[in-house]
């Protein structure tokens, strides 16, 4: 619930019309919230029989042929097959964390939240579920809203929003969050250091030298960096920050705004 | 409305899944009463009984509703441990009502009592207390009762509990009294003022002499057992099982929005 303002989730306001909210997202929590003493797809059908997708019926067989078509459809796509129908205690974590994202997207919502999906799993299967996250992505539309620590998973994006003790300190595409909050430059070490530093002051380059000399690329890119620079250079490094660095330097920047 | 009963349904059904799942817990279910009929009334028949009223069969009915009531109140309970293992939030982000997530949890716990009752009517069979097959028959909508009031209990007791830990201790607490104050062991035809009062106030007491109306119904000790008409009983019942109902979910969904 907002402490002021408002929240809208798929047009619908959080507060007065949570019921319709509801039915419009898809929530896959940090902790699995599955029943283990059910097998994969009873905890489906339980799932859609409560979004109100379909009737009750004691049994998968059943259920209308509608639910299992789509029940097939996404468990094809999250690579679940015959292990639908065996008790979910048996399952791995990257399972259960596929049977979720399958269990939310049952009722076709508009948003997916998923919160840290990729805690707690092995390499392997955090690559496959971003495979399929990708894929119900471009297959569905939905937009999927993910909370993650670990920040290369976000660097594919659209859109990042840094939260640090509960402000918003940073939003935009993942290109513009790294090129507002960290500087790129290149690195380099000359033959000839007096030479370099006449030539940097006549084309106006800031840099700053501490053993090797530190160019800033102020939004220019590398190459032309390099190629407007004649005087022979004996090693080159660039420096493109990642989200991480970004990451960091919000955080740095935030604490001593407090 | 339809979409309600649905999912009063599946939730309801998910409860006895488990229950067939485990076949195991059905068998510990009845140690308790048995122990209590068997070993509680047996010692007490030879002790105190007589031929015209028999303390065994007085036992048998008691804890036949007893273990009715207090099966389907627990059960209930166990939505706090769907809490701690997180599934329930997977129940609260449907927008499903709230009033027919306990629905469905009271119904499915009922479903889950009612073996427990059949069971213990067929042992009834071999413990020489009576039991006939029209009997056996009749018992079943007072079994239901007995269920359902339960259920209504426990999600009274429910709103009042924050977690699985305090459910352990609170229980004995809210039930313990209820098997002496209802007279699931113990005649209580003739109570000090004090324990009449509270007699009344627990609802046990009212399944638990529904069912003996119905078992006991032409037989002689009826006037000797029976404590009150069962028209009175199931209306008292009747409103109990609305308040506790209603009373306990609005708490629940109270408490569970400050969450």
């Amino acid at each position: 619930m907002p402490t002021s303002g408002s929240v809208r989730i798929g047009g619908f306001d959080v507060k007065s019309q949570s019921d319709r909210v509801r039915s419009q997202i898809g929530i896959v929590f940090q902790q699995p919230s599955l029943d283990l003493g059910l097998t994969a797809e009873e905890n489906v059908r339980f799932h859609a029989i409560l979004y109100g997708l379909y009737p009750w019926r004691p049994t998968y067989r059943t259920m209308p042929s509608a639910y299992r078509a789509r029940f097939k459809e996404l468990s094809e796509v999250l690579g679940l097959k015959a292990e639908m129908f065996k008790p979910v205690k048996r399952f791995s974590g990257g399972m259960k964390r596929k049977l979720e994202i399958v269990r939310s997207l049952m009722h076709e919502p508009k948003v997916l939240f998923l919160d840290e999906p990729t805690a707690g799993l092995d390499a392997d299967s955090r690559r496959s579920l971003w495979d399929y996250l990708k894929l119900i992505r471009t297959k569905t539309g939905a937009t999927v809203f993910l909370t993650t620590h670990y920040l290369e998973e976000a660097e594919e994006a659209d859109t990042i929003c840094i939260i640090d003790g509960g402000r918003i300190v940073s939003f935009g595409t993942p290109a513009d969050i790294k090129r507002d909050l960290v500087d790129e430059y290149v690195v380099v070490t000359p033959a000839d250091p007096a030479a370099l530093r006449r030539e940097l002051a006549a084309l106006g380059v800031a840099y700053t030298e501490e053993g090797a000399f530190r160019l800033e690329l102020n939004g220019s890119n590398v190459h032309s960096m390099l190629k407007s620079i004649d005087t022979p250079l004996l090693t080159v490094k660039t420096h493109m920050p990642s989200l991480e660095d970004a990451y960091i330097a919000v955080l740095k920047r935030s604490d001593q705004a407090d | 409305m339809i979409k309600q009963i649905n999912a009063v349904l599946a939730i309801a059904q998910r409860d006895f899944m488990e229950l067939l799942r485990d076949p195991a817990r059905l068998v510990s279910s009845l140690i308790f009463p048995l122990i209590f009929i068997v070993v509680l009334g047996g010692s007490l028949q030879a002790s105190f009984g007589d031929a015209d009223f028999n303390l065994l069969t007085f036992t048998f009915t008691g804890v036949l509703a007893q273990t009715l009531f207090q099966s389907s109140a627990q059960g209930v309970i166990s939505v706090i441990a769907d809490r701690e293992k997180d599934f329930s939030q997977e129940i609260f982000v449907t927008p499903i009502s709230r009033y027919s997530i306990i629905l469905g949890k009271a119904l499915g716990e009922t479903l889950v009592a009612l073996p427990q009752g059949l069971a213990l009517v067929l042992l009834g069979f071999i413990l020489g207390v009576g039991m006939t097959l029209t009997r056996a028959i009749a018992l079943f909508p007072v079994a239901l009762v007995a269920c359902m009031l339960g259920a209504a209990f426990g999600v009274l007791v429910l709103s009042n509990l924050k977690s699985q830990r305090s459910a352990n201790q609170v229980f004995p607490f809210v039930l313990l009294p209820q098997f002496f104050l209802a007279g699931v062991f113990n005649p209580i035809n003739d109570l000090p003022p004090a324990l009449a009062f509270f007699s009344t106030l627990a609802p046990m007491r009212y399944a638990v002499d529904l069912m003996r109306a119905t078992y006991y119904s032409g037989r002689e000790e009826y006037s000797r057992v029976v404590l009150a008409n069962p028209a009175t009983n199931l209306l008292i019942v009747g409103v109990m099982f609305l308040v506790f109902l209603v009373v306990g979910t609005a708490l629940f969904v109270r408490k569970e929005r400050n969450r």
